[in-house]
């Protein structure tokens, strides 16, 4: 990447391509900066202009309600011009490549560009390809870290501190980015991190990213202060991956019996959109350990922090 | 191009290195008629009057020619990536002189006409010799054979599926058997089409960086299955292309319970690993992939100590829109026929493989499997050479290669090795510029 050899002290970042590689310092300025967010959301001018005149541009590669509208409310509330691309329907259907889309929209002058794309590493060759601050909105299998950082941005207002904590992430973790970049980031902050799943879903190398594995609701379950639920492609997984939905939920979902094995105070996230009785009974997604709905508004503030801060570094350079 | 060899041209003052023999001294070479006649020192310059018809090697190394079993051509269907002209100068520029094109065209070559077609566009366009390998199944659908008697009698000289494994065991188990009656070579690739259908080594950089892996066992359950065939037809088989530790014991073991079997390698799986893939490089994309540094090492103690018979470029073009590409969707393979030697030169300069067994891995071993009467420095041998210096120490520069299509995996590299004349016949078809 064109990180420059010298930096001066203070914000590292000039793109979010994933949590991995990101030092905590950056991580925990990311997350005191949205922690302030939280405030401007809470307002009714919630009209925070930092960044007016801008322009953000989305890019999503694959289907999201939740996060392109996520990020395009982030953008605005930041005073940005949004453009929201909609790729199903323009010429990337016509056969364009990634990298001709990103010299096309590159052409235009955004000050940022937010993608979703269903391959590993495509943020980053997007990156390599653009003059602007690119935002990694989830890239196949690797990351989606702002994400991960809504979520620790949850659990720091609940816990006071993610240093110590015990946390399950449970479920598909073969296929999910949010695994990876919770992973990444939870064990940089100093908690202890536990994935629970079937072995199909669940590659024994994912221990060499400094979790422990579990087969078991059962055996991990007991002693955690965050329950990390993930979606289960339910269409992609029965009868390749597991046996069916019914069968994994039998074994892995979230009940009411199962919730009561973590610790009493533990909280009960899940990044959504739920399959309510396949990974996680309907009771615990709407009971009083529940913070699901907590996290959609996490990520507003998340997503107006990582922008405002990657746009003011990029400004320092320019100076 | 097929000229008539010169009549007569002396190679003067070279480190004459034959993998044959073992010969390894400072002389002359004598090249009549396409063929070496004398090898010796102060070999007689009175018929060359004026010094017409002598090249002075300079004390570079003369050897033979390079022969690379795995070479992809473009031509037919696929011209934009490499034709048989482009191919044959990026050999040529590579030192190598002979090379068998795999049959992964469009259409594929499967058929007496398409054979001729190759034999014919390379004897009119190509500086070096490209001998055509065939189809082992019809349109490489692994469901029914080639005409492999009569494709052989054209000039086929191996048959291979390439890229492809063939899945169904009867068909291979067939396959074998016809072709052993008719005492023809197959070559085969190992990847499960399935259990393989990742797109990098399995294991935690795959992990890591969200991509589907390929396991191990993905190419040794299909090597481990033929060997049981070749056991049971009795068939003359070649592993053209393996990647893995456990591979090297497969083969290793088939071959000494007595099957006429050999392996090969990509220069590709003995200089570089799955961590120089680094963030996302899809010219580090090839097919078998670049496995863990333990699995490459195991290639080259593989090649050390004869396990292994074959360095091969695994020479693959691709072009843009087949590889700027997000990793998962960026086609496999990479350009190879240029950096073959010096590639390959990296184990003699890191002093893990002697020069004469590396030479011997790019020529003799290659050709004796192919019948060929190249890949020597003997009396009667072809006049087919290399001339290189095995130390001198150049930069890759993508933008120069001659090949069409750039994908190169050494791109920027500093290598150590280049090859100055490249000879056919007794002619030059390359000579390195400055």
């Amino acid at each position: 990447m064109d990180a420059p050899a010298f930096r001066l002290p203070g914000f590292g970042l000039r793109h979010l391509l994933g949590i991995e590689g990101v030092s905590p310092a950056d991580l925990v300025a990311l997350l005191d900066r949205a922690d302030e967010m939280v405030d401007v959301s809470k307002r009714t001018d919630k009209s925070r202009a930092t960044l007016a005149g801008r322009t953000l541009i989305n890019l999503f590669y694959e289907n999201s309600t939740r996060t392109s509208s996520s990020f395009e409310i982030a953008g605005k509330r930041l005073g940005m011009d949004v453009i929201n691309m909609a790729v199903a329907t323009s010429s990337v259907k016509k056969g364009e490549t990634l990298l001709d889309t990103a010299a096309t929209l590159n052409a235009m002058n955004p000050d940022l560009l937010v993608m979703r794309h269903s391959a590993a590493g495509a943020a980053a060759l997007l990156a390599q390809k653009v003059g602007c601050a690119v935002i990694n909105a989830g890239d196949g299998a690797h990351e989606h870290p702002t994400q991960a950082l809504l979520d620790a941005l949850t659990i720091r207002r609940h816990k006071g501190s993610i240093e110590g904590l015990v946390v399950a992430i449970c479920g598909d973790i073969a296929h999910s980015r949010v695994a990876r970049s919770n992973i990444h980031l939870l064990n940089a902050l100093g908690a202890q991190v536990r994935v629970i799943g079937p072995s199909t879903l669940c590659p024994s190398s994912i221990a060499d990213l400094g979790v422990t594995v579990f087969r078991s609701m059962e055996d991990g379950l007991p002693g955690c202060d965050v329950v990390m639920m993930l979606r289960l492609q339910t269409e992609r997984m029965a009868g390749a991956f597991i046996p069916s939905a019914r069968e994994f939920y039998r074994y892995f979902g979230l009940t009411e019996k199962r919730v009561k094995l973590a610790k009493k105070n533990a909280i009960v996230m899940h990044p959504g959109p739920m399959n309510r009785g396949v990974e996680i009974a309907s009771t615990i997604a709407d009971g009083v350990q529940s913070v699901i709905v907590e996290q959609v508004e996490m990520g507003v503030a998340v997503r107006m922090a990582v922008m405002e801060m990657l746009a003011q570094a990029r400004e320092g350079d320019a100076q | 191009m097929k000229q008539s060899p010169p009549r007569r041209r002396l190679f003067i003052n070279a480190r004459i290195m034959d993998p044959e023999t073992g010969l390894d001294i400072h002389g002359d070479v004598l090249a009549e008629k396409g063929k070496i006649t004398a090898i010796g020192k102060g070999l007689s310059r009175d018929e060359f009057a004026d010094g017409k018809g002598i090249v002075d090697c300079q004390g570079a190394v003369l050897a033979p020619g390079l022969v690379d079993a795995r070479v992809f051509i473009g031509e037919p269907g696929g011209e934009h990536r490499e034709t048989i002209k482009t191919a044959g100068r990026a050999a040529a520029a590579g030192g190598v002189t002979t090379m068998v094109m795999m049959p992964d065209t469009d259409p594929v070559i499967d058929d007496v006409s398409l054979v001729d077609f190759v034999r014919a566009t390379a004897s009119a366009k190509s500086p070096v010799r490209i001998l055509p390998a065939a189809a082992l199944s019809k349109g490489q659908n692994g469901e029914m054979m080639t005409e492999m008697g009569l494709l052989k009698d054209a000039g086929a000289v191996a048959f291979t599926d390439g890229r492809k494994t063939i899945a169904n065991s009867q068909m291979m188990r067939r396959a074998l058997t016809y072709s052993a009656d008719i005492g023809a070579l197959v070559m085969a690739s190992h990847r499960d089409p399935h259990l393989g259908s990742g797109v990098m080594n399995a294991g935690i950089n795959a992990t890591r960086m969200g991509l589907s892996g390929i396991p191990r066992e993905a190419e040794i359950i299909p090597l481990e299955r033929d060997m049981r065939l070749v056991a049971m037809t009795g068939a003359k088989y070649h592993a053209s292309c393996l990647s893995t530790a456990e591979s090297v014991e497969v083969l290793a073991r088939a071959k000494d319970a007595g099957r006429d079997v050999t392996g090969g390698v990509a220069v590709a799986n003995l200089c570089l690993s799955e961590l120089d893939i680094g963030p996302y490089r899809t010219f580090f994309k090839v097919s078998p992939p670049l496995r863990s540094v333990d699995d490459r090492l195991a290639m080259v103690e593989g090649i050390r100590s004869g396990a292994l018979d074959m360095i091969v470029s695994n020479h693959d073009p691709q072009d843009v829109d087949t590889k700027r590409l997000p990793f998962s969707e960026a086609a496999d393979g990479a350009v190879g026929l240029e950096s073959l030697l010096a590639a390959a030169l990296r184990l003699h300069h890191s002093d893990d493989i002697p020069l004469m067994r590396v030479l011997k891995c790019l020529s003799l071993a290659p050709a004796r499997r192919l019948g060929r009467k190249c890949g020597r420095i003997t009396k009667g041998a072809r006049a087919d050479f290399v001339i290189f210096d095995p130390d001198a120490p150049w930069k890759l520069d993508d933008t120069k290669l001659r090949s069409r299509s750039r994908n190169t995996p050494f791109q920027d590299a500093l290598l150590q090795g280049r090859v100055l004349k490249t000879v056919v016949a007794g002619r030059t078809v390359f000579s390195q510029e400055d």
